[in-house]
């Protein structure tokens, strides 16, 4: 007989809402119905409303985690419209950050895949090894999530020469980590029982539900972005793009691990360039965006984001249209989750990645007196002496 | 030629008298406006016979009428070829590329919702982003929306 499992839309694992109904019979999950939209902001209305400048700001708000990807794409799409080209300096900046972006994304998932499949002390060692690229983040622009750092015609912030050494320090530390992660994943034949032949998503579906980033890299289809259309400095940097071929959840997590070695490569080579170009000239002034259309697109974490933009030649967008890599790979879940038993479930949805946002505010109050024992400023404070804390100590 | 005007160039070939307008905004990003009774045509020829991948697809409210881009990426050298339907506003419809890709599933839904477009052949036309019990004919955006 059929039953429903309806996982959501408020679960004990995940972050964000989203709600998964399986239908299963006996063990075996035979169909699956996926409803979004329980985190619908209307966005893209959103952004008609703002000016130019503005729309920056509000799209690195869509995702906590790869905040930094609307803002890549976006940025894009509206220097695709105008046709400027942007100085070489703030090109390997915003190739930089997308790329520690890309690292702590990488290792947030593996936690959380680790955490899915009941392996807490992945989750706990790849968590512990995120700190570090957060703080660099912080270091660069003062803050570990929403950095602020682009804006049409370049970036708001340089990477000064004196902070240089510590990225390059933090990415040398990093590779013997990614090592540890690689024979954790690669070596441990609990981890092979448990993820290999789970969740395969074959090259035709995943062609036919036009998946895109690690999932489809994981399915045999050789795509990014970064390498197919080049922008920002991924033109001028020397990297691989992994492809594997059985499309199952350890295929998956091969592919982010060895993504991370090429992120630490892209990295390196953008310092080392940085190093030699002068410093300050990171933008070209914009006055004006004539009507016209544009479309920019950039390799996130999870894969290809897309954002198209028409201009009637004020200073406002008409029509701003965004697609995360997640709506496409969601979708895919369809074919991949079923066929499989109810335990493997959890592992195959998480396992392309779906961006929770893991920008949540907490408040924390006294329950006798029911104040807040710490306010907005206190955190602020508390934000600010941290930042100083690294930038002495690292 | 080079590699990156070879496809283009077959594509027009392909395409030739069902191009309506043919728009080059630069080296990787081509606009083709075609009319909405080709439509299931068109992609069949850019998704099947030269494997372009569907990124996604756009509903704009325009003055006169109701426009969708289906943006479609070749990522063998990173061209967007965008295909551009204009509707009619009074009754927006279009045949639904569901029976060409999966992909297509949940942009028309979304779209259907947000713009008012009937996608015709779609199997499950429902509410994606918003909830069940929204108002039937309220589309967001659309510009005399209230």
């Amino acid at each position: 007989m059929k039953k429903i499992i309806p996982i959501g839309p408020y679960h004990p694992l995940q972050e964000e809402p989203e709600f998964f109904k399986l239908y299963v019979d006996g063990e075996k999950v035979v169909d699956i119905e996926i409803e979004i939209g329980y985190n619908h902001r209307g966005v893209e209305q959103l952004s008609t409303t703002k000016h130019y400048d503005q729309v920056t700001f509000l799209v690195e708000r869509i995702c906590g985690i790869c905040s930094t990807s609307h803002p890549f794409a976006y940025v894009n799409a509206v220097e695709d419209l105008l046709g400027i080209d942007i100085p070489t300096r703030a090109k390997y900046i915003r190739s930089t950050i997308g790329e520690l972006e890309r690292l702590h994304s990488h290792l947030l998932w593996l936690g959380l895949a680790g955490h899915f499949i009941g392996y807490n002390t992945i989750w706990m060692w790849s968590w512990k090894y995120r700190e570090n690229v957060c703080d660099i983040l912080e270091v660069i622009s003062g803050n570990r999530q929403h950095y602020s750092m682009f804006k049409v015609g370049g970036v708001r912030k340089d990477i000064p020469k004196e902070i240089i050494p510590q990225i390059e320090k933090m990415c040398d530390d990093l590779v013997p980590v990614v090592d540890m992660f690689k024979g954790a994943v690669m070596d441990d034949p609990v981890i092979h029982a448990r993820l290999k032949g789970v969740g395969v998503l074959t090259k035709e579906d995943a062609i036919k539900y036009c998946v895109v980033g690690p999932t489809a890299r994981a399915s045999g289809i050789d795509i990014d972005v970064r390498r197919d259309d080049p922008y920002a400095a991924y033109g001028e940097v020397q990297f691989n793009v992994p492809v594997l071929y059985n499309g199952d959840v350890f295929d998956k997590a091969v592919i982010r691990i060895l993504e991370m070695y090429e992120s630490i490569r892209i990295i390196k080579q953008c310092l080392d360039k940085l190093k030699k170009e002068p410093e300050g000239n990171i933008e070209v002034k914009v006055d004006f965006i004539p009507p016209g259309e544009g479309i920019g697109r950039h390799e996130a974490p999870r894969g290809e984001v897309f954002h198209y933009i028409r201009s009637d030649g004020s200073n406002r967008p008409v029509r701003h249209k965004i697609r995360a890599p997640s709506y496409v790979n969601i979708a895919s879940n369809k074919v991949a989750a079923v066929g499989q038993t109810i335990s493997d479930a959890a592992i195959t949805l998480a396992s392309v990645d779906p961006c929770y946002c893991c920008t949540e505010r907490t408040v924390a109050i006294d329950v006798n007196t029911k104040k807040e024992i710490l306010t907005w400023n206190d955190l602020i404070k508390l934000s600010q002496q941290k930042t100083e804390w690294i930038k002495k100590h690292i | 030629m080079n590699m990156k005007e070879k496809i283009i160039d077959e594509v027009k070939n392909k395409l030739k008298d069902k191009i309506v307008d043919f728009f080059r905004k630069n080296d990787k990003r081509y606009y083709i406006e075609i009319n909405k009774q080709n439509i299931i045509e068109c992609v069949k020829v850019l998704f099947e016979d030269f494997g372009f991948r569907f990124s996604t697809a756009t509903g704009i409210d325009c003055e006169n009428n109701i426009e969708i881009l289906y943006h479609f990426s070749y990522d063998k050298t990173g061209e967007i070829v965008s295909l551009k339907v204009k509707l009619d506003k009074n009754q927006p419809e279009i045949e639904s590329l569901t029976k060409v890709f999966s992909a297509a599933e949940w942009i028309e839904r979304e779209i259907w919702e947000m713009v008012g477009v009937n996608f015709i052949g779609h199997p499950n036309l429902k509410h994606l982003l918003l909830p069940e019990d929204w108002p039937e004919g309220k589309y967001p955006l659309r510009e005399d929306v209230i």
